[in-house]
């Protein structure tokens, strides 16, 4: 998680709870060395190896061939092609997620502003409605939006009143709208959390100087809660990036984002090598999301630390 | 209505930013939205068709289905016993980690964060392939044990967030005052430190047992026989035909949820 | 591969009347199995619990909760979605399961694998309940290793009132050209596949062809056949609630979808389909091997598996099992294959290494070409 913070003061090292000893900290590390760290290292070594005749698992022997596999593709009849299928997969999952996180983004900052200025006991309230459904099953809420957008769900039946066919299940739509749907929390929570601590008498002071208001929130408003829409953006961008669940059971079970086509080659399709290369490729794009958002925030002055 | 102080002082251009055009209905469509899918579920739980979408009449029989059945029980047993003890473990690994991190040189800190930030960042599914690898290779067998170790590991990061943002908050005196007293290390942790840090860390445990019981996708691949969690066993419902049982085991779930949040909300008013 | 046509043969000329079982077999009677344990070896009482891992929505809860009641074993259901899913489970270190329920193909593949137990199938309390026709199959002469569990075919599921395209799918080449709205396709290369292939005019002896370009062929149908939706999992509950209305479906669950919804027809492709033969097996590792032995045998009970078949909607392999069957079981064309069908029907293709492999790679395609 991508917490941004605005630089706190230096604290003096004397005297702190951390007397402990760093040696504290061993144990923890060393079990996820073991429980994280292996695992990542066993997939990069799997991709760099050969698919055994019986399918799953793999063979000890070195080879380039999954990664060539993701770009090339050895056709039946013996030629090879340019294989755009799973830049095609990467770049859906990419697409759903960036659609993802602008109508998020577009929905929260005003939900977030909203909520901050309502008076304190409401919007203890709205701020638990919010972050209810954090705690709420994803599989569950993926599978009430399914009822709710099904072809003979409430929806198409308000909409067959007027005549209306309504047809998304089982759709690009469908996905990218449980993606939203399960991600949304995700943006309004850490963009309230920078709107809360906004001082609403800058805006007040910005209008007596005669801005527009269109100009307060661009210049006043917005800026003091970037740190949480940067948040933001990375609390829903990656998860989305990484999905699974959303596509399989809104998108009629067609392995169309790569954590499906992932999945797919360590079940039915047993080509662990090759999931596995197409697993360091998500990877690597992942951290490079990481990096940039990094340094775009670095530029702006905000200090962000994974975690 | 109650206003805050800034907006009784300056209500006239205050009032003109609380009504900025597009927010309150936005806003209405948002909680709309967030919760329309959760209300159908909770409405069609009491309905007594066997098709999902067509409302035929008022029914609790679906429920009497899911107390009756043993596969349900049993998966909600193993999701609670593998929640558990992942939260207790990931809890104090969390602790520790927080606790010791605060000192530990700079190389060493960046590979632990490196570590800890993994799960948040890295697809799940790509660490459960990972884990999957893991466990074939160290010959684990798929079942409890192994969820336990993989849940904890991704749960620890979240125990960790709340706790590291409480220590970052902690008001030095207490502990310069007692190690000037002549405490030693071990004392300031447990009459001190740890005090101190409890209500982070009942925080952080909640959410590590919030992720762990949501968990589907690591579960999915390294659950093996007998160790199924109710995710798994509920995403193997959805599949097939049985869809109202689903929502009322979707609604107790529900309420589970937002009782354990009330209850939780509670406790740490109690402590204020 | 000679060998490999060789045992087909034999088995098509085994299940040659295979849709004819259910009536030939009809005046049989029950023949209820001997008690647990008159066999000398046989175990003789079960506790604790018994592994199953079967196929989704394939099995009678009602069914499993008799079992526990007579035997006192508990059974732990989990599933899956095809063969090459199971397959995968199991090479991947699951080694908790008692029970499978692996199709005729996966069974020979498992055995060459060392995956599966000689339990002495046929000399069970009950192993003489096993049709003849399907006692000495090619997957496993002589049924050591395998008990038979259902059987049936692979066709097309189609909604005629919803979809007034359903009367003029005749083929496979209709289903897969057909491009309508609310299309439903099954996940299983093997099944995906051979259908296309058929569809190109590769005929049912030359299923496991390594012939490329017929693959070709194949693909290239593929590449314009966009369903709405590709699972094999939940298509009963898809095609009775109207999200889909056309798919590629097995028998049995077409069966079921006519219970609920007399629109819903089977239909037999005019260039053949896939006869499949399900069947309980102990993978090697089983934790609990009696109470695996135990519940096969029960299921082989002609009781037993006539109420399995009327929940999943498929025949079975086991003698006098009719006696406990559904009229509407026993005269739906679906299930009991009318006369001028019978032609159409050959065993799932049994591929060797080179055939699958060519089959994964068309299947993959296609799947990520969605």
């Amino acid at each position: 998680m991508t917490a941004v913070t605005t630089p706190p003061k230096k604290q003096a090292q004397r005297g702190q709870p951390g007397q402990s000893s760093p040696k504290l900290a061993y144990l923890p590390i060393l079990f996820l060395a073991f429980a994280i760290g292996i695992p990542l290292l066993i997939i990069v070594v799997y991709s760099f190896l050969e698919k055994p005749s019986q399918g799953t698992g793999v063979k000890w022997v070195f080879t380039l061939e999954n990664y060539k596999a993701l770009f090339i593709q050895e056709k039946l009849d013996g030629t090879t092609v340019l294989d755009t299928r799973y830049i095609k997969v990467l770049w859906t999952s990419f697409y759903y997620s960036i659609i993802t996180t602008v109508v998020t983004l577009v929905l929260s900052i005003p939900v977030a502003m909203w909520i901050a200025t309502r008076d304190a006991r409401k919007r203890n309230l709205l701020v638990a409605l919010v972050t209810l459904p954090f705690w709420i099953s994803i599989l569950i809420r993926t599978y009430g939006m399914r009822q709710i957008i099904a072809d003979e769900g409430p929806i198409g039946k308000f909409l067959g009143l007027f005549d209306i066919s309504f047809s998304i299940l089982y759709t690009p739509t469908a996905t990218i709208l449980g993606l939203i749907y399960v991600f949304l929390p995700f943006m309004i929570l850490p963009i309230y959390a920078s709107a809360e601590r906004f001082d609403f008498r800058l805006a007040e002071a910005a209008y007596d100087l005669g801005a527009k208001r269109m100009t307060v929130v661009r210049r006043v408003i917005l800026p003091s809660i970037r740190p949480g829409v940067i948040s933001g953006i990375a609390l829903v961008f990656i998860p989305a990036l990484g999905s699974f669940l959303q596509s399989d059971m809104l998108g009629g079970g067609k392995t169309n984002m790569v954590a499906n086509v992932i999945a797919n080659n360590f079940g039915q399709a047993r080509n662990w090598p090759f999931g596995s290369a197409l697993a360091v490729l998500l990877i690597v794009l992942t951290l490079l999301f990481v990096l940039i958002m990094q340094g775009a925030a670095k530029k702006r002055g905000d200090k962000v630390e994974l975690v | 209505m109650s206003h805050s102080q800034t907006a009784s002082r300056k209500r006239g251009k205050l009032v003109n930013l609380r009504n900025f055009p597009g927010f309150n209905p936005t806003a209405w469509f948002v909680l709309f939205f967030l919760y329309s899918p959760l209300l159908y579920v909770v409405i069609y739980s009491f309905n007594s068709s066997r098709i999902g979408a067509v409302w035929e009449s008022f029914s609790v029989k679906w429920y009497g289905k899911v107390f009756e059945n043993t596969d349900i029980q049993r998966a909600l047993k193993n999701s609670l016993q593998v929640g558990f003890v992942a939260t207790v473990l990931s809890t104090i690994l969390a602790v520790m980690a927080a606790l010791g991190l605060l000192r530990m040189q700079r190389a060493g800190k960046a590979v632990a964060m490196a570590l800890i930030g993994a799960p948040l960042i890295i697809a799940e599914i790509v660490l459960a392939v990972g884990t999957l690898g893991l466990f074939i290779a160290v010959g684990v067998p798929l079942g409890k044990v192994g969820l336990i170790v993989a849940h904890t590991a991704f749960c620890i990061p979240f125990a960790l967030l709340p706790i590291r943002a409480r220590l970052s908050q902690l008001d030095m005196a207490p502990f310069e005052a007692a190690s000037d007293l002549g405490a030693n290390e071990r004392e300031i942790l447990r009459r001190i430190t740890l005090p101190l840090l409890a209500p982070a860390i009942f925080a952080g445990a909640l959410l590590a047992f919030a992720i762990s019981i949501d968990d589907f996708i690591t579960s999915f691949f390294v659950a093996g026989p007998g160790a199924t969690t109710l995710p798994v066993y509920i995403f193997g419902m959805i599949r097939s035909t049985v869809t109202p049982e689903v929502n009322a085991i979707s609604t107790l779930l529900l309420l589970f949820s937002g009782s354990v949040l009330i209850g939780s909300y509670l406790i740490q008013r109690k402590r204020r | 591969m000679a060998s490999n046509k060789r045992r087909r043969a034999s088995y098509v000329a085994a299940l040659a009347a295979a849709g004819a079982l259910l009536l030939s077999a009809c005046g049989g009677g029950s023949t209820e199995g001997e008690d647990i344990g008159a066999s000398g070896e046989f175990p003789t009482s079960g506790s604790g619990v018994v592994n199953v891992y079967n196929w989704t929505d394939y099995i009678d809860p009602e069914e499993l909760k008799r079992f526990t009641a007579e035997t006192g074993i508990e059974v732990i259901l989990d599933t899956y979605d095809s063969n090459e899913t199971l397959l995968a489970k199991l090479q991947s270190g699951a080694t908790g399961y008692d029970v499978i329920v692996p199709s005729d193909y996966m069974v020979e593949q498992m055995i060459e694998l060392n995956l599966l137990q000689n339990i002495g199938v046929s000399s069970f309390p009950n192993g003489g309940n096993i049709k003849d026709n399907l006692m000495d199959v090619y997957w496993d002469p002589g049924r050591n290793y395998t008990a038979p569990w259902n059987y049936g075919t692979t066709g097309i599921a189609c909604n005629f009132a919803a979809e007034p395209e359903c009367a003029n799918i005749k083929s496979w080449k209709d289903y897969f050209t057909a491009g309508l709205d609310k299309m439903d396709s099954l996940k299983d290369q093997v099944e995906v596949v051979s259908a296309a292939l058929r569809a190109t005019g590769v005929g049912p002896d030359d299923l496991c062809t390594t012939d490329k370009a017929k693959y070709i062929a194949a693909e290239e149908l593929l590449a314009g056949f966009k369903p709405a939706v590709i699972e094999s999992d939940g298509g009963i509950e898809r095609v009775t609630a109207g999200t889909s209305n056309v798919r590629h479906a097995w028998n049995g669950s077409t069966h079921r979808m006519t219970e609920e919804n007399p629109d819903v027809q089977f239909i037999y492709p005019s260039e053949g389909l896939n006869l499949w033969a399900d069947n309980l097996a102990v993978p090697v590792g089983a934790p609990n091997l009696d109470n695996a032995k135990i519940f096969i045998n029960w299921m082989m009970d002609a009781k037993a598996a006539g109420a399995q078949s009327n929940f999943s909607g498929y025949d079975n392999g086991i003698k006098g099992s009719d006696a406990f069957m559904n009229e509407s079981l026993k005269t739906d064309p679906a299930v009991v294959v009318p006369a001028d069908k019978q032609a159409l029907i050959s065993p799932l293709p049994n591929c060797d290494e080179e055939a699958r492999e060519l089959y994964t790679q068309v299947f993959t395609t296609w799947t990520t070409g969605q």
